[in-house]
């Protein structure tokens, strides 16, 4: 299901200087261990997301690491203080080197 | 720790188990609280005193990814049925919208209404079966195996169209054999651990079978975003998953014993509203 695309929500889209604004994101991925064996008892390779990261205007916001114990499907919820309007973007990027990008635009008045 | 103290201990625990024992099963207080959240049987000949959704039986942060749309993740299997949806595939150069067109109208209220009789098979068929019989009569197309990911994303759109609808299945006229059959299924002892479908849905739900709270095995929310598997989990995989815990083998997936089990159990939820896709453990 990899086309799926990633969703995003903000709480609000336009905030005065100073408020908080809440962001979820979902996004579609196995996120396959690298621990279980298929039926003929090979190991299956870990596929996962490692890194997701969130910018505005190219300004780090809030990223991590992600390791092979996170469920397929990961969410991610997170709160901050946007200083200037812009875009955000979104990057999940994973062990095959696929980025999963997503953007979203958000008013600072 | 001296013998005695040992023994001591020993007999303690063995008292503190007994007490436990001899407790009646009650619901505790990190329990999911299903009752009062029922809806009436149609009559009293119904098994079940009131209809309650598995989504009553599970934990308020399971509840919570279902009562949003934006954390379910089952919509990924939404949205994947409907880009399949529009996708022309096989000879015949057709989509499911060739015939159907918008899904929201022409499909609302089939899912409620499965597995339903069909004229030309002379038997029953359900939402997957009918999804391949028209790929293969009208489109042309290979069949989905039961259990790709595009038979389970379709089955859900289709029946995500029916979403808060009441589960109304038909069990008269031909359907009557199947539905008595389905019925027979589910009282019949199953397995080395010798357990019907009755014994834990109908006879003990609200009661935990070891780490397990069980429901009434209800099928208004499939195919279910299961968090154990972390996917949508079409009913007869979950209803192999149940016949392979009581240690028994399970029917074939799509065979006739699943799709009698199907119907009947449907109608056991009768006036349920569809959840699909629901969340459940």
């Amino acid at each position: 299901m990899a086309e799926a695309k990633p969703r995003i929500r903000l709480d609000k889209k336009e905030v005065r200087k100073g408020e908080t604004v809440d962001v979820k994101t979902l996004v579609s991925h196995i996120m396959e261990t690298g621990l279980r064996k298929d039926a003929s008892g090979k190991l299956i390779p870990r596929m996962i997301i490692n890194t997701f990261t969130c910018e505005l205007n190219g300004k780090f916001v809030f990223g991590c690491d992600l390791e092979s114990a996170v469920s397929a499907n990961p969410f991610f919820e997170f709160k901050f203080k946007p200083t200037e309007s812009g875009v955000l973007k979104f990057t999940w990027i994973d062990d095959e080197g696929v980025r999963i990008e997503a953007t979203e635009t958000i008013t600072v008045t | 720790m001296s013998p005695r103290l040992a023994l001591c201990a020993i007999v303690l625990l063995a008292v503190a188990a007994g007490v436990a024992g001899l407790a009646p099963a009650q619901n505790g207080p990190d329990h999911p609280h299903w009752q009062g959240h029922g809806i009436k049987p149609p009559d009293r000949t119904f098994p079940l005193p009131e209809i309650v959704s598995g989504y009553w039986f599970r934990t308020k942060e399971t509840q919570a990814i279902q009562d949003d749309d934006f954390n379910n993740p089952g919509f990924f299997a939404v949205e994947q049925g409907e880009q399949l949806w529009s996708k022309p595939d096989g000879a015949a150069g057709k989509s499911c919208a060739s015939c159907h067109q918008d899904a929201a109208a022409s499909m609302k209220g089939v899912g409620a209404a499965m597995p339903k009789w069909s004229d030309a098979l002379h038997k029953p068929v359900n939402l997957e079966q009918q999804i391949n019989l028209c790929r293969g009569e009208r489109m042309q197309a290979a069949p989905w195996k039961f259990g790709a990911a595009e038979l389970t994303a379709m089955t859900t759109f289709v029946r995500f169209q029916s979403r808060g609808l009441p589960v109304s299945p038909r069990v008269d006229g031909p359907m009557a054999s199947w539905f008595e059959k389905g019925k027979q299924l589910y009282y019949t002892r199953n397995g080395q651990l010798d357990l019907a479908c009755a014994s834990c849905h109908e006879r003990n739900y609200g009661r935990n079978l070891r780490a397990d709270f069980l429901s009434q095995g209800q099928s208004n929310g499939f195919p279910v975003y299961r968090l154990r598997d972390q996917r949508l989990v079409p009913l007869y995989e979950r209803m192999e998953g149940c016949i392979f815990d009581v240690r028994g083998i399970p029917y074939a997936p799509l065979s006739d014993e699943f799709l009698a089990l199907e119907l009947y159990v449907a109608w056991r939820g009768t006036g349920l509203p569809v959840e699909t896709p629901a969340v459940r453990n």
